[in-house]
């Protein structure tokens, strides 16, 4: 074939038109994947813009319990969880931790008094390179029963709208326990006088290959002294951290980490509702948290508390929430990173 | 007279067009896994990993065989404009398919985030923890994955161009032909 052959055929329309259409077609599948056509899908990026503050992001920080300190410690396992999975975690043994305390809220700098949900996020490394992130609250339950529910609730309390959260309290009455929880829970003195609950289920899977369904509880040590609500209002608006600081400097901080396992029929896709009491719980190990480090240049600033990202052994249930929330950690990880030269990591002030 | 390719061998065709598979999977797995938050993320950022690892092994193996193998020569009467696009581009495919993964790969290691393929076998880091270098990797690889869907748009058009339009022979080159009726590296009697 010659260029004057070519020269000689008649314009292919056909075959341009085949071609325009054709990429198109691919272009608009690629458009629709993305979602950029569908105004409706819940991005993580929504999720988020629903959790900030109504004048934005605190740029540089979390987006959700936004204020917090590090630590780093140790988790001693009893090996009695290893009957449950076979991560090495469970093996008795000492692993090291990184956490962090934290409230929640997009404030860094939410007065602790004003606090109205607690933290707290680690992160457990084995010798065998595998990893076990956790955030945990201090709420006995969560307050939507689907990620959906959760973004729609936070669209219905930010609403101008009065109806709206009447609307969204009617379609889940759920909401109104965990307001009330929120509002009137006793206050303790401390992070350390705080127990922290998975919500979420997951499932072991033991060496056996048996599964089970579970939840677990960060219990602490000492026992909750509560603050009567008219000394709280007076508290310094860091007393937690400077409480943390203060305890861990003379000694570790001990939770005892507790798994709780679930009967069939345990509505194990809902973390609103919680699982009966006399539910078969095993004491798996201790966690101490055993050096306090400021957030701005601590070790706990940079990890993203993913809670999908698990050793061999555990995985995800039917809990919708841990995929969301990986997806939302993500987003707002991303976000923070890409925005660190807005939070020095050099505080002024800083005692250190 | 010496012996001249007219198709790309078989064991590159059908690398071809595997990878034609996975790697089209993977850009809308991608796109489509970042603005979920339904339990199919964790789904999809599975497979994207271990998609994208298999894409890495096949650009490597598919580099090696186009070294030893090489490719049928382009129409002489291609203009030179279409020649440079033609062969630009495939250092370019080359590159992504292979930095892609590396960078995908790198980008999680710089973010701490551990790149467990099957089980409880993990990948090693390849790059130390650095957010500076998370943000900047995370921005390469969503921009340059969004240069290559459109380099692939470019590339299908230009296929169809090719048999539409030319008839050139060069859509031959690596047509999905499962019976192989010609060998290869046989001699072209058109020249």
């Amino acid at each position: 074939m010659t260029g004057s052959d070519n020269n000689a055929k008649p314009f292919p329309l056909t075959a341009l038109v085949t071609i325009a259409a054709s990429v198109a077609c691919l272009g608009f599948a690629f458009a629709c994947t993305a979602g950029w056509l569908s105004s409706h899908r819940l991005t993580p990026n929504r999720m988020l813009r629903a959790l900030d503050a109504p004048r934005g992001p605190a740029l540089g920080h979390r987006r959700n319990h936004a204020k917090g300190i590090c630590f780093t410690g140790t988790f001693d396992s009893n090996g009695d969880g290893a009957e449950l999975s076979k991560a090495r975690v469970f093996e008795r043994g000492q692993y090291p931790v990184v956490g962090r305390f934290n409230i929640a809220g997009p404030d860094p700098h939410l007065p602790d008094p004003m606090a109205q949900m607690r933290g707290l996020g680690i992160r457990i490394v084995t010798p065998d390179g595998q990893e076990w992130r956790s955030a945990m609250i201090d709420a006995p339950v969560f307050a939507a029963p689907t990620p959906q529910a959760f973004f729609a609730f936070l669209n219905a309390a930010a609403s101008t709208d009065p109806t709206a959260f009447r609307q969204y309290s009617t379609a889940h009455p759920e909401i109104i326990t965990f307001i009330d929880w929120v509002r009137n829970h006793p206050r303790t003195e401390s992070w350390a006088e705080t127990r922290f609950n998975s919500l979420d289920s997951f499932v072991f899977v033991s060496a056996e290959g048996s599964r089970y369904v579970v939840r677990w509880s960060l219990i602490p040590w000492l026992p909750p002294v509560t603050i009567p609500p008219t000394e709280l209002a007076k508290r310094d608006p860091d007393f937690l951290d400077e409480d943390i600081t203060k305890r861990v400097a003379v000694s570790p901080q001990r939770w005892e980490l507790v798994i709780v396992i679930a009967n069939p029929g345990d509505p194990t896709a809902d973390p609103t509702r919680a699982w009966p009491t006399n539910r078969r719980t095993v004491n798996v190990g201790t966690l101490m948290a055993q050096r306090i480090i400021p957030e701005a240049d601590g070790p706990c600033r940079d990890i993203n508390y993913d809670p999908t990202v698990l050793p061999s052994g555990i995985t995800t249930s039917d809990d919708p929430f841990p995929a969301a929330r990986s997806a939302a950690y993500r987003a707002s990880y991303d976000a923070r990173i890409a925005e660190s030269s807005s939070y020095p990591r050099e505080q002024k002030g800083d005692p250190q | 007279m010496r012996t001249r390719l007219i198709r790309f061998t078989a064991p590159q065709r059908l690398l071809h067009w595997l990878m034609a598979i996975c790697i089209l999977s993977m850009l809308l797995i991608g796109i489509g896994m970042i603005s979920v938050v339904t339990p199919n993320y964790l789904t999809l950022i599975q497979v994207h990993k271990v998609l994208g690892i298999a894409i890495l092994v096949l650009a490597l193996i598919r580099l090696t065989l186009r070294v030893v193998y090489g490719a049928p020569a382009l129409p002489s009467d291609l203009p030179h404009a279409d020649r440079f696009a033609a062969v630009s581009s495939q250092y370019i495919f080359y590159a992504l398919m292979i930095g892609m993964p590396l960078i995908g790969w790198g980008m999680l290691s710089a973010s701490s985030h551990p790149v467990i393929l099957y089980g409880g076998f993990h990948l090693p880091p390849i790059l130390p923890v650095d957010p500076g270098l998370y943000t900047l990797l995370r921005r390469t690889h969503y921009c340059l994955a969004l240069l290559l869907f459109a380099l692939i748009l470019i590339h299908f058009a230009a296929m169809v161009f090719h048999k539409m339009v030319r008839n050139d022979g060069i859509f031959e080159t690596m047509a999905p032909t499962i019976g192989v009726r010609q060998t290869e590296n046989r001699f072209n009697p058109k020249r």
